[in-house]
């Protein structure tokens, strides 16, 4: 049995206010230390590598964005805003870690080592797109770098790491399992089913919460009515913090513990970042209709790439001219890889039929031969999408593996 | 040979897979020291320890999620439904998730090593929440596997292959015929293959196809038929997705009519399906149109189960019709 609180002779109402989980907060907004804050222990390297990837994503995004309006992305979606409670908190694990993530942590992945050219193969859907150009952009994965393939569907992956985590500690592997989500997610009810199975069958999972004040058009004020998402992790008993998710230094040090916590306890860890989406929902969301430009211009003002840049500068590890330098790099070698990687063809129309089943039933095959047969008649009507590498059309009669 | 029934071949399939694969747990509500509602998973916990056979709080979305989990970490998790009527709340899991794992992903991950377990169907005065076949739902899904058992030794062969098989498959059990299913089970490790039916009984003048419990009735109808001097040929179709269409085709060819029964209710159900594919690849060896004998289109009855239920009389009076027509 549970333990519980012990008895009392007083009638009165527990109220959410009666429970107070402050956030931390380690660099003000000029970047400079809070007095009483700890520094965690983070060397010139790891800083400098985070830096480097909140600003990668940072011109990533915008670059897309352009791309997308310019008609050369069907989709795209951004973090803008959030890159230290991603980066900041990923930075805290090993590659070993199983990362299960939602749909705007592109950040993440891009920590873990995925390049330009993978990028531009997942939003242009082309050959060399690890997902076979099944899902709409930014639906990336990466067995490689331990960073599941993401789905549209919300929460789902919250059960998931939790059983994922489970199978990393009857494995013994000292590895564990970082999920992250929104806050609008954890209205699912996915969320609260996996953060009870998390607790109850002590899984060394991280949960990350990125609390950043919208889900599409949707306040946080419409979406739950107590004290963020902290309480709710508290509730099933899981060891749960609150962080300035613009703050990279408190995020970090968050991150680390938090790994540390999951494994050394085995069990469930939830870190909320405090943050906001300073871009729209994707492409398809227009914030204007929801939104006013002055709560847009007061979180501008906090960016925390911005104030993690000013700390950097203020310890000499980072220069304006590096700076200055790294944004054009990083700008040339993503238009770079976008004009190179449109170019490649699309995916085989054979990936119509397999991974379905590990192998294609009779019924597929027999589908996809009736497919073939048809396209034969019209090529033209049905394989318009150029092979624009030897300007040839990618043939139906494509055998299967 | 041991004769057992069905249930105890389900929990001598479970103990054979946890004993020859380490990698394989078992999970669900009540599942544990208790060892199901069922009793499915009896000693399984003290055979192989709270770690590989446990109970989970109650939630079905979180038992398949994170059986998914497990899955694609690389265990083999059978995962309990309680009742097949419960599976829902796991719907979004099992059909946008665990159906589409490797396709979306490009082959890099997969849930392949997962199993979900349920009973299902009618005869246990269970009323609308007990008594559900949803089958129909999840064969209308590309990714999964779906199978049914209808006896002692399909239940154990069957399900060793669906939990060694490298897709998800979705595994409903007869409840209604748990215990009253008896037959000669190896005690030894065996697999039946997934995707073929089986011709339980041969006949020339009509065929009569099934799954589950529903074979029974089939059985009885084709008795009563025998006397009447029609010859049944009766095939249990073992696996609904994929199913296995070249049988039913060559017997259908041979005999020019046929009947598909199922529990579920008609609109929808999957004997459209069978009906649909042997007319277009058989139309012209048919000498009368194919019957469906099925639940009728309500939720499941209570009072009036035994009315609702496609029994061996309805199906027997669909027999001289079609060998009337």
């Amino acid at each position: 049995m549970s333990k519980f609180s012990g008895t009392t002779g007083t009638l009165r109402f527990t109220e959410s206010t009666d429970l107070s989980i402050p956030t931390l907060s380690i660099l003000d907004s000029e970047g400079e230390l809070r007095k009483d804050a700890k520094l965690p222990a983070i060397d010139k390297e790891t800083a400098l590598k985070i830096y480097r990837d909140m600003t990668y994503i940072r011109v990533l995004d915008e670059r897309m964005l352009a791309a997308q309006r310019q008609g050369r992305l069907s989709f795209y979606l951004t973090c803008t805003g959030e890159e230290a409670a991603v980066v900041g908190s990923i930075a805290g694990f090993t590659d070993r870690d199983m990362v299960m993530a939602q749909y705007r942590e592109q950040a993440a992945l891009r920590y873990r080592g995925f390049t330009s050219e993978q990028f531009m193969n997942q939003l242009l859907s082309n050959d060399l797109d690890l997902g076979k150009g099944r899902q709409m952009p930014v639906h990336y994965g990466s067995r490689a770098l331990n960073y599941m393939t993401i789905s549209s569907t919300l929460a789902t992956q919250i059960p998931q790491a939790a059983g994922y985590a489970y199978g990393q500690k009857l494995s013994g592997n000292d590895a564990c399992t970082v999920c992250y989500f929104g806050d609008g997610a954890a209205s699912e009810g996915d969320f609260h089913a996996g953060l009870n199975m998390a607790a109850v069958l002590n899984c060394p999972v991280v949960f990350v919460v990125r609390n950043n004040g919208y889900a599409i058009s949707t306040p946080s004020s419409e979406q739950f009515a107590g004290d963020g998402i902290a309480p709710r992790g508290i509730g099933y008993g899981i060891k749960t913090i609150r962080v300035d998710g613009n703050d990279i230094l408190a995020v970090y040090a968050a991150g680390v513990e938090a790994r540390k916590l999951a494994i050394d306890s085995s069990g469930p860890v939830m870190i909320e970042t405090m943050s906001y989406r300073l871009g729209a929902h994707s492409t398809s969301d227009d914030p204007t209709s929801y939104r006013n430009a002055e709560e847009e211009q007061l979180w501008a003002e906090k960016d925390p790439i911005l104030r993690m840049r000013k700390w950097l500068l203020g310890k000499s590890w980072w220069s304006d001219q590096q700076d200055h330098q790294l944004i054009t790099n990083y700008k040339k070698e993503i238009l770079d890889a976008l004009k190179a990687q449109e170019k490649r063809p699309s995916p085989s129309l054979n990936g119509l039929i397999t991974d379905v089943y590990q192998t294609p039933p009779q019924h597929l095959r027999q589908q996809y031969a009736e497919l073939q047969q048809h396209i034969d008649k019209y090529p033209d009507h049905y394989l318009a999408n150029p092979d624009k590498a030897n300007g040839t059309y990618p043939s139906a009669s494509v055998q299967l593996p | 040979m041991a004769q057992i029934n069905l249930l105890q071949a389900v929990n001598s399939a479970l103990d054979t897979a946890m004993d020859t694969d380490d990698r394989v747990i078992c999970l669900g509500e009540d599942i544990g020291k208790f060892g199901g509602v069922f009793r499915a998973t009896s000693d399984l916990q003290d055979k192989y320890g709270k770690a590989r056979c446990f109970n989970t709080p109650i939630t079905e979305q979180g038992i398949v999620g994170f059986s998914i989990g497990l899955a694609a970490q690389g265990s083999v998790p059978v995962a309990e439904i309680q009742f097949a009527d419960y599976i829902f709340p796991a719907f979004d899991q099992i059909v946008n998730e665990a159906a589409k794992f490797r396709y979306r992903s490009g082959d890099q991950f997969n849930c392949g090593g997962l199993t979900i377990r349920a009973p299902y169907g009618g005869g246990i005065s269970g009323g609308l929440y007990h008594s559900q076949s949803p089958e129909a739902y999840f064969c209308h899904t590309p990714g999964l596997k779906v199978v049914i058992p209808s006896t002692a030794y399909q239940a154990k062969g069957l399900l060793l292959a669906a939990i060694r098989d490298p897709d998800p498959v979705i595994f409903f059990e007869p409840k209604a015929i748990y215990r009253a299913e008896v037959g000669e089970v190896p005690e030894t490790d065996y697999v039946l293959p997934l995707g073929v039916a089986e011709v339980t009984s041969k006949g020339s003048d009509i065929t009569l196809v099934g799954w589950g419990a529903q074979m029974h009735q089939l059985h009885r109808a084709a008795k009563m038929a025998a006397k009447d001097g029609i010859s049944c040929e009766v095939i249990d179709l073992r696996t609904l997705l994929p199913w296995d269409v070249d049988t039913v085709a060559q017997s259908v060819e041979k005999t020019g009519r046929l009947i598909i029964s199922h529990e579920a209710p008609r609109t929808g159900g999957f004997a459209g399906e069978v009906s649909a594919t042997i007319q277009e690849c058989c139309f012209l060896s048919l000498e009368a149109p194919i019957l469906r004998i099925t639940g009728m289109d309500t939720p499941f009855p209570l009072v009036f189960e035994k009315e609702y239920m496609p029994d061996y009389l309805k199906v027997y009076e669909a027999i001289k019709t079609s060998v009337n027509f």
